[in-house]
């Protein structure tokens, strides 16, 4: 197990929430050093985008670059969708050098749902099952040769996935 | 204890296929209970592929995946017979992991 593993975080991780907040506060240089440990990793949750309300602030936080409709980006998603709970979306696209690929819902409490990051060799293609308040647009974003492409469908919900 | 994770990965020659499904209650935080209580948040936020030491696939996710959460990818080069390595961390530190074997 290499040191920069994911494993070796999440072990860490581990170890460090069983140390217990107390412990934390007092050992204050290690929690500290952990993110900077994840970033250069490339590992680190982006913790603050998944905070974000508003897809504008979302987009800001994840990748600070403001995105372009590309027809090159293919959203796979239903027109209706029955339950809110479960909504199956998938994306492909043409674009070269892919980096990530991240799904936002404009009307949830949190607008991102779902970011991948595609290291090369790795398709540029994503499936994944979502939840969706109710009906709304439903961003892709794809992130390319450093360019952030998106594509926008609007999803409608016959029952929210977000009510219980 | 049976893993958290199903993985099916399976290679063309040319490519290798990786389906997974996680069981995982991935509660938002913003659903109430019957009581109308609200259900704390409790979800997966990174989910990683290796292969052949080197990830595949990160996967950072939020509350808004749904329950039991699936993810499908694709990656080139993956040989029959090899290790496919998942894992998992939740927000409350929870992680799990296994090993598929490229079918």
């Amino acid at each position: 197990m290499s040191i920069m593993s994911p494993e070796f975080f999440a072990n860490r991780r581990l170890v460090l929430k069983g140390i217990g907040v107390a412990a934390l506060v007092g050992f204050g240089v290690i929690p500290l050093d952990v993110p900077q440990a994840l970033a250069a990793a490339n590992d680190k949750y982006p913790e603050e985008a998944f905070k974000q309300k508003t897809e504008a602030e979302a987009i800001k936080a994840l990748y600070g670059k403001t995105p372009e409709a590309s027809d090159k980006v293919k959203m796979d998603a239903p027109e209706i969708a029955e339950n809110g709970a479960v909504v199956p979306i998938a994306v492909t696209t043409t674009l070269a050098d892919v980096t990530s690929i991240s799904f936002l819902v404009s009307e949830n409490p949190i607008t991102l749902v779902a970011s991948y990051r595609i290291p090369a060799g790795t398709l540029p293609a994503v499936g994944n099952r979502i939840k969706m308040a109710k009906t709304s647009n439903v961003i892709v974003l794809v992130e390319a040769g450093g360019k952030l492409y998106s594509a926008t469908k609007e999803v409608k919900v016959t029952v929210g996935g977000c009510g219980g | 204890m049976a893993s958290s994770i199903r993985v099916r990965a399976t290679s063309n020659g040319d490519t290798t296929e990786v389906q997974a499904l996680i069981q995982h209650p991935m509660d938002s935080g913003f659903v109430k209970d019957a009581k109308g209580e609200i259900i704390p948040p409790h979800f997966i936020q990174q989910l990683t592929f290796e292969y052949d030491g080197k990830p595949v696939f990160l996967a950072d996710w939020g509350g808004g995946v749904s329950k039991d959460p699936y993810v499908k990818f694709s990656f080139k080069g993956g040989k029959k017979g090899d290790d496919l390595k998942v894992s998992w961390s939740d927000n409350k530190g929870a992680t799990d992991s296994t090993t598929a074997k490229i079918q």
